[in-house]
């Protein structure tokens, strides 16, 4: 290898080893997150298109307990973003105890989102929404909002469920910090799309505007 | 985005992790707010997709942490998905259309 070549061999681009210098496994997860954000980017686009274009759509998230309990619901998932970087943070520093209480905190975020979210289905099946009926206006409603939020939920469930496995096998040394780490960016793409879901579903619906 | 050191030596800094906290509470927060500002349903879609953009962004770079890795991650993942969903949201302005019908 001459002296002239070894800038190019430097770059980023060159088809070295390690051209992003990250775990295989950091790098599937990013892949899955990308395409999973095109999953759920069309289903957001569709609800919005629904929810602009439609006549009489219905509008029954009261500030209490719907927003509340959103706007409760969006605490307690980026508080629990926040347990996630302290599960990370402490496994990269090896302390293996404090890693796994972390990751349990940041499963009871998921649970507690999860309850409060459930509990509000059961008040709006409960008022008579159903897939393709209800009682105040444009039936897909139902459709449209159980859908895109159940895909989230699902997530969300699907993401304590990853974290426990995760937990028992990085305390029982079968797991390394990388798999944490792993396990955190999925747990911060579920915030994140509820970031985009609580403002286009809940707040430009809230009753009285 | 050092090249040299990509990001092992970023890693102990938890008081930034809570200041993005804090950044994303206070942006949900202003959210809340303007959901009851009398706002045409557009201007309001706007608003509120632009702040939900700077807080996509924050996760994205300081939890997610794709802000401490190399360039070429970045630069392999997310304007191709940035230009994927821009030609999803191109169908947007259709549903103004429909609205404009007078159906409601």
């Amino acid at each position: 290898m001459s002296e002239q070549d070894l800038p190019i061999q430097d770059s980023d681009w060159s088809g070295g080893e390690l051209p992003y210098a990250v775990p295989s496994k950091k790098l599937g997860m990013w892949l899955f997150l990308i395409s999973d954000s095109i999953t759920f980017g069309a289903m957001l686009v569709a609800y919005v298109f629904l929810r602009v274009g439609s006549p009489s759509w219905p509008r029954p998230f009261q500030f209490v307990p719907s927003i509340v309990n959103a706007t409760v619901m969006t605490f307690v998932l980026l508080s629990s973003s926040v347990t996630m970087v302290a599960a990370v943070e402490a496994a990269k520093n090896g302390r293996v105890a404090a890693a796994v209480r972390w990751l349990g905190a940041t499963m009871l975020g998921g649970i507690i989102f999860d309850i409060l979210h459930i509990r509000e289905w059961l008040g709006l099946i409960h008022e008579g929404v159903r897939l393709f009926s209800n009682p105040w206006g444009t039936p897909i409603f139902g459709a449209s909002f159980f859908g895109l939020t159940g895909l989230h939920m699902t997530h969300v469930t699907v993401g304590v469920i990853y974290l426990a496995f995760v937990a028992i096998g990085f305390g029982r040394g079968k797991y390394n910090a990388d798999d944490v780490e792993v396990s955190g960016l999925y747990w911060h793409f579920v915030d994140l799309v509820w970031m985009f879901i609580f403002p286009l579903v809940y707040l430009i619906s809230t009753r009285g505007h | 985005m050092d090249q040299e050191t990509p990001h092992r030596a970023d890693f102990s800094r938890m008081g930034w992790f809570l200041k993005v906290w804090g950044c994303l509470l206070i942006l949900t927060a202003g959210e809340v707010y303007l959901a009851y500002e009398q706002l045409e349903l557009h201007l309001m879609l706007v608003l509120l997709m632009g702040i939900s953009l700077i807080k996509a962004g924050l996760i994205i770079a300081y939890f997610m942490h794709l802000r401490y890795e190399r360039r070429s991650l970045f630069l392999t993942l997310v304007p191709a998905l940035v230009f994927v969903l821009a030609m999803m949201v191109a169908f947007l302005p259709d549903s103004l259309r429909l609205q404009s019908m007078g159906l409601h």
